[in-house]
Parts: C-alpha cells; structure tokens; sequence
C-alpha cells in the first residue's frame, strides 16, 4: 500500500502553521502563569472576546480583523490590569490565590463564554478577509492563506514579546519578579506595577491571538474550552516561562494534532492535547526543555 | 558519642546557582551546635536538605544511624528530626493550641502506635504553649500574633513533635533582650532534657553563650568548625564577617 | 454534638422530607427535588478535597459521568446478555442481570474512586494548580473517550429505559430520590466525621500550609489522595442513577460544565471550612436556579452562578457560613 506521503508531509505544515498560532495563544499564558505565577485559567476567555470584537468590527464596518485587535490593545491591556488590581487586592494579598483565585478565574471564563453565548448566540461566527479562500500551492505542499497569515502575524507577535522581555527594562522587570520578588523590591521596583503590567499585556496578547483565531475558524462561545487543554498543555511542555521552549511545544503540539486528525478523524482531536497535558504532568512536569 | 546527624559532601544547586558545596558536618547526640553565616550563606537550604523540604543532589544525610535519601520530611520528622522555619508559617485557620496538635497528632501519635487521649494532647499542648508565654492566646487564630509570638509559636510546634534534634532556625530575630534570655534557657532544659539542638542565630551574644561548637557557613561552604572561641578567632570568619 | 446523634437526625430530616414530598402528590417536586439533592452529593464531596485540603477540581463532571456511564455499561450489557456471554454462564448472568441500583451505586463509587486515586497519584506530587488543571484535562479526554466508544451510544447517547415503578413506594422516581436522599446522609455524615478526625486536621494543615505540615509530620500525599479517591468516589456514586432519573444520556450532558462550574460555586458560596457550607449554598443556589430556569431562561441562570460565584469570591470569601460565624464573634466579642 502507497503509504500517504503527500498527506502526512501536509498534515505536518499544516501542524506548524498551526503551532505557530498555538505559540501566540500560549505567549500570554506563558507570562501569567509561567512568570507570574498566575493560574489564569480564563485566558481562552480573553481570546474569544477578542475573536468576537473583531467578528463585529469586521461585519459591520468591514475592518480586518487583525488590525481592530491591534487597535484596540490598549483596551484589552487596560482590561488586564483592571482584572489584576481585583486579583491582587482579593487573592494575592490575602494569600488566597490557591483556592479562591483559581475560582475567581474559571467563574471569568464561565461569564464570559455565557455573556457572549446570550449576545451572539450558538451559532458559529466567521470574518471576511481577502486572505481567507485562497492558498499557496508549492509542488505537493498546499498553504492556506488563512493559516499562513496568522501563522506569521503570530510569529512576529511572539518575536516582539521575546525582545520586549529580553530588552527593555519593564520586560527584565518581569523575568526578574518571576525569579526574585524580594530583590526586585530591593532594587526599587514596584513588584505589583510590575505584575500588572505584564498581566495587561498577556491579556492583550489573548485577544490579538482571538483576531488570528477568528481567520483560522469559525468561532462560537464555547470554543474557548478546547483551548483550556492546549494552552496549559504547551507551556507545561516547553517549560514553565521559557519562551522559546513555548515556541517548540506550541510547534510540536500542532503537528500531533493534525497528525491525529488527519489519519483517526478529528474527533479525538480534543484529546490530544489534553492527553499530552496529562502524560506531561504525570511523566515530565518540568517540561521538554524547563528549568 | 556517635553522631546522631551526619551530613557528608552534601551539594545543592539552584539552576546554575550553587547553593551548598561540599558540606560535611556532624552533631553528637546531646550536643549544642551553633551554626552562623552571612545572609545568603545557605543555611536555610542546609536545613531543608537536613530534614526533607528539599532534596540534595550530592551527599547524604544520615540521621540516627539510618539514611535519610529518598525520605519525605514527615518521615524524617517521625524519626525524631524537627526545625522550626526562618520566616514563620503557621496554619493560619487553626487556632495556636490546634497548630500545636498537628505534631501531636501525625508525629508522636505515629511513634507510640496507641491513640493519644484527647486529655493528654489537651494538656501537652497548653504545657507547651506555657513554655513559650503563648497559653493566654491557646484559642486565637496566628493572625492576631505579633511577628515575635509567631516565631515562639513556631518553635513550640517544632518541640511539639517530641524530636530527638531540634532546629530553631532564627528563632530570636527581633526579640527583646529578656525574650532571647527566656528562649536560650527553654532551649537549654530541652538539651538537658536529651534534645540534640542546632541553633541558627545572627545574634551572637546568643550563639556564644549557648553552643558547645560552632559551625561557619559562607557561600555554601563550611568554612570552620570547633569551640566557638577558637572559631570566632578564625582569620577566614572574621573576614567573611568584616571584609578585607 | 456526637456523631451518632448527628448521624440519627440526618436520618429522620431525610425521611422527614422524603414523607413532607409525597403529601401532595406531586411528581415534579421530586424530579426538581433530585437535581437539588444530587447537588448536596457533589458540593459536599467537592468540597473534601477543595475545601478541607485546598485542592480544586474542575473535573466534578468527569467523576460524576464515570459512575452514570458505568451505570450505562452495565445496564446495555445486560440487555445484551445473550450476544455478548458464552451460553454455559448466560443463566448466571440472567440471575443477577438487571443489576438493582445500590449495587450500580456502588460500582460508580469504586470506578470513580480509582480515577481519582490514579488522578491524584499522577499530579498530587506537583503544586494544586497543577492538579486543578489536569482534573479539567481529564474531564475532556474521558468524554472524548465516552463520544467514541458506541457501546455506551458515542456521540448519539444512550437509552435506559426507567422501570415505571417500585413495589411499596409508588413510582420509580420516589425510588431514586429516596437513593440520592441517603447518599446526601451518607456524604454530609462523612464530612463532618472528616471534620472533627484526625484526618481533618491533617486536611486543614495541607490546606494552610503544605510544607509546614509536612515538616509537622503530616504524610500529604497519603492524605490528599485519601480525599481525591473519597471526593471521586462520593461523585462517581451520585452520578449512578442519574442515567434512570433523565432516561437518555447524552455525553454532551453528563460532562456538562454546570457541574464543574455548580459543584465549585456552591461549596464557595456556602463556606468551604465546613459540612453545613456546602449544604447551604446548595439549597440556595440550587433553588435560585430552579426558579431562574422556570422562569427566565437556562442560560442567564448559569450567568447567574456564575457571577454570584465571582462575587463571593471576592467579597465573602468563607462564604455564608463565615459570615456568619463573622456575625456572632463580633456580637460575642460586645
């Protein structure tokens, strides 16, 4: 029997193109759990609000997508830093977070899947781009623009939060509050400024990666839900707040699962990722290449 | 005496941050070790690899003939080992006598085999509380405690496990002259009592008076170890504490 | 008050309530009535491990479609006796084929009891948030699982078909709602014997600070998946019945995410230190939603538990019962 090269070797571009989109949807999370040490396990939900925001831009002004998130980061950014102020003056400070935070969050994810659910309803919402329909063809290989675009704006997206972190002084702040809270505090820092600046920031990174979702699918409320698994899944895999270790676990991730639903049916694509979660948990919590 | 704790070449890293290098030391059954060091030096880690919250990479830790590799802390707490910690944690919805209980509860109640009576723990736990000037407060919560009463909290928890060696991490840090008086002779009837006591301290009026030996961490390693005269006159530990 | 005498008015306040039910002579009260009581099984048994020990599990649905889909084995099993079982043993079979429920009960227990414990065993060693987000794993993968296995009816769902009635008691619904009444006894009795143990306090000292307990001579890791194995067991039992009281299973509804979100929300709401918090916020979340579900819609009921869980949360963290007890230490303090 011919074994499907063809189709694997499509399976497997279309899992990186797909990774690289996992890598931008993991990037915020990565800052909030992986540095600040923040189970924010409503992220999804600041995704798909952003994915929705940019739904109603687009049908009725007929904006690109990407281009109202990226206008309207500031808000999401302010939205995080507003959500966090509530986080730290609730949970934080009382030392509560383990419990009580955890809650705080689902119950976000819980309202806004349901908010968006009573405003939009069930069915399923697509935007209109001239990118999205027309593909590449490069001998065997077929590149949907719709995937290649968000692929690449995520890449740049990831890219620029790798200098931010790695050049400026805000963005050492933070690596530098993941490590060492106390010394940051020594070196007169405002650790919690700190904390909810890159918060702020993962927020808008959320919803910018709703805008590339939005192109790469259709989306209804509960999508979200998917996303839990593959996101917390990535950065346990590429290591709690490693960056580039979220790139080759995001990358790694969209290839398993285009793999698997490419050759067993897509219906146990949900499983993969949270199956690898699982195993990872359970076999290598530190992660493929953690600390 | 045989030694009742034998740490040999013990190693910790962080990352690549090197914590503990090569420790070696001994503590006889019955003795009063001192242990001091520059903040930093490692000594909280020394006593996480010592009873369990951290495992050591290198070396191992031998307590009452038997070794510690591999044993989880409550295990090595049931075995007779025992520390206060630096920075207070006590469980903050119990109230202090119920705190007091938890050792009672899961360390002693494991090594007798028989269940205590609710009578008995009762009693030990306001003795213990007296002990430490705490029994007027035995049903508040550790919120209403001010950071000195945490601490005397903390090490009647730690003496509350019956230990056979007894870690009083910084226990003194901002006492008043006559608390660290109160401490060190607490501390003194406990070793006249049997207990093997480490005592980890910057204030070393305390230190001095207190330990038969003395041991000096700086950077991770041990740096000197014997009587506390001739230690303190060790050019390398006055040159860690003063400089060059 | 000494567990016995607990345990004996837990008792008469359940038959009590199960008598006061059948004065009218009305069905839907025990239909509405089971969903309240199902409720009590799975905030108190959430609550053993995330309120005593700190731990939260997002997974509740998991547990809880465990048992009913074992329910949902056994019973297509054994109308499948004859296709399925050699012809020596099928007499056997037949005898004790159809299963009575105290036993599928028990089978949902100890299915649900050993996913728990192997759950805990994998993730209990690493920090709560860790287990927290692999019990939410473990809810997708199982449905995931339960949607392509056609034995159970996959994706489509299932048929069990309710036997129209009970000898003694009248109608089979009465049966079921007697069984949920005495594993909510069950539960509350086993909460608050936890409470008062030795085992509480080695809970409430992982819950306040797991290192510290440990170096206090607490095993945690036995101890916490003696909650995960008792939590998933008390859920897989509730979830039983549950294929007999709503007569189709769909995958869709047995993982659905109120039970996630209502086993969390009530025990928060109620007061999590305690075997009467649960009970509290079930009663009231669970009566608000039946009135909200009559009357607005289901999907502003859910946004309703929702936000009252983020609100309390945030404003009452211990909940009503700490509110309470709030209220009478500052009058006693006066």
């Amino acid at each position: 029997m011919d074994f499907p090269f063809d189709l694997l070797i499509n399976a497997i571009v279309a899992g990186l193109l797909l990774g690289g989109f996992y890598a931008a949807v993991t990037a915020g999370i990565s800052i909030s759990f992986g540095m600040l040490d923040i189970v924010n396990i409503g992220h999804p939900a600041f995704i798909i609000l952003g994915s929705y925001i940019a739904y109603f831009f687009n049908i009725n002004y007929h904006v690109d997508p990407i281009l109202t998130c990226l206008i309207l980061s500031p808000v999401f950014y302010l939205l995080g830093t507003g959500i966090y102020q509530v986080y730290y003056l609730s949970f934080e400070k009382r030392g509560q977070q383990s419990l009580r935070g955890l809650a705080f969050f689902f119950g976000v994810l819980f309202v806004t899947e349901v908010m968006l659910l009573l405003v939009f309803g069930v069915d399923y919402r697509y935007v209109e781009a001239s990118y999205i329909g027309p593909s590449i063809h490069i001998g065997i290989l077929d590149l949907p623009l719709r995937m290649l675009v968000p692929c690449v704006g995520s890449l740049i997206l990831f890219g620029a939060i790798q200098l931010f972190i790695s050049y400026t002084f805000t963005g050492r702040a933070v690596l530098a509050v993941s490590q060492d809270q106390l010394a940051l505090q020594l070196m007169a820092a405002d650790p919690i400024r700190i904390k909810r600046i890159a918060f702020g920031i993962s927020i808008a990174v959320a919803a910018m990666a709703g805008a590339f979702l939005i192109i790469i699918q259709p989306v209804e409320p509960s999508v979200g839900r998917e996303y839990i698994g593959r996101v917390f899944a990535i950065c346990v895999l590429g290591g709690l707040g490693s960056m580039p270790g979220t790139l080759v676990a995001a990358m790694l991730l969209g290839v398993i699962e285009s793999i698997t639903a490419t050759f067993y049916g897509p219906s146990w694509a949900p499983a993969v990722s949270f199956g690898v979660l699982l195993l990872t948990l359970a076999f290598r919590p530190s992660g493929l290449l953690g600390r | 005496m045989t030694a009742l704790l034998s740490v040999q070449n013990l190693g910790k890293r962080f990352g690549g941050f090197v914590a503990l290098d090569d420790v070696n030391l001994e503590v006889k059954t019955g003795e009063r070790l001192g242990l001091i060091g520059p903040n930093g030096s490692g000594k909280s880690t020394l006593v996480n690899c010592i009873c369990g919250t951290l495992q050591n990479e290198q070396g191992s830790v031998h307590f009452d003939g038997q070794s510690m590799d591999g044993l989880a802390a409550h295990e090595r707490t049931h075995r007779g080992l025992a520390r206060s910690f630096q920075l207070p944690r006590p469980f903050v919805s119990l109230s202090l006598a119920e705190n007091i209980r938890i050792p009672m509860l899961y360390t002693v109640h494991h090594r007798t085999g028989t269940p205590l009576h609710a009578e008995s723990i009762s009693a030990r736990c306001s003795e213990l509380l007296q002990l430490v000037g705490l029994e007027k407060k035995a049903t508040h919560l550790p919120r209403d405690l001010t950071q000195v009463e945490m601490r005397k909290l903390e090490l009647a928890r730690a003496m509350a496990a019956e230990p056979k060696l007894l870690i009083a991490d910084e226990a003194m840090a901002g006492l008043s002259h006559s608390e660290i008086e109160d401490i060190l002779a607490l501390l003194m009837r406990l070793n006249e009592s049997g207990i093997t006591v480490i005592l980890i301290e910057h204030i070393m009026t305390a230190v001095m008076s207190f330990s038969q030996r003395l041991a000096v961490l700086v950077s991770g390693k041990k740096i000197a170890d014997g009587k506390p005269e001739d230690v303190v006159r060790n050019p390398d530990v006055v040159r860690a504490y003063l400089g060059e | 008050m000494r567990m016995p005498l607990f345990t004996l008015i837990a008792i008469v306040v359940a038959i009590v309530v199960f008598v006061l039910l059948r004065l009218p002579n009305v069905e839907y009260l025990f239909v509405a009535g089971y969903t309240i009581v199902q409720y009590i099984v799975l905030s108190t048994a959430w609550n053993i491990l995330g309120g005593y020990c700190g731990y939260v599990n997002f997974g509740s649905a998991a547990f809880f479609a465990l048992g009913a889909y074992s329910t949902v084995a056994l019973a297509t099993f054994g109308t499948q006796l004859d296709d399925l079982v050699p012809e020596s043993v099928a007499p056997f079979f037949h005898l004790i084929f159809p299963l009575p429920l105290p036993v599928l009960i028990v089978i949902g227990g100890v299915v649900s009891g050993i996913v728990g414990f192997g759950t805990g065993y994998l993730t209990l060693r690493l920090r709560g948030a860790f287990f927290a987000i692999a019990t939410l794993a473990l809810s997708v993968v199982l449905q995931t699982l339960v949607v392509n296995w056609d034995f159970v009816g996959g994706s489509g769902g299932a048929y069990v078909v309710r036997p129209g009635e009970f000898p003694g008691l009248g109608s089979y619904m009465q049966y079921l709602f007697l069984l949920i009444l005495g594993l909510a006894v069950l539960s509350l009795v086993l909460a608050r014997w936890i409470e008062r143990s030795r085992l509480g306090y080695g809970f409430a000292a992982i819950r306040d600070d797991e290192l510290a307990a440990e170096a206090s001579g607490v095993p945690t890791l036995r101890l916490k998946l003696i909650a995960t194995t008792l939590s998933g067991a008390l859920m897989g039992m509730a979830g039983a019945p549950f294929p007999y009281y709503i007569g189709y299973l769909a995958p869709v509804s047995a993982f659905g995410l109120e039970y996630a979100v209502n086993s969390i929300a009530m025990p928060l709401i109620g007061g999590t230190t305690n075997w009467a918090g649960p009970l509290i916020g079930t009663i009231l979340l669970g009566t608000l939603q039946q009135v909200t579900t009559v009357t607005i819609s289901s999907a502003v009921n859910v946004l309703l538990v929702g936000v009252l869980l983020i609100a309390f949360v945030i404003i009452a963290p211990n909940g009503i019962v700490g509110l309470v007890q709030e209220r009478l230490q500052a009058r006693r303090r006066k």
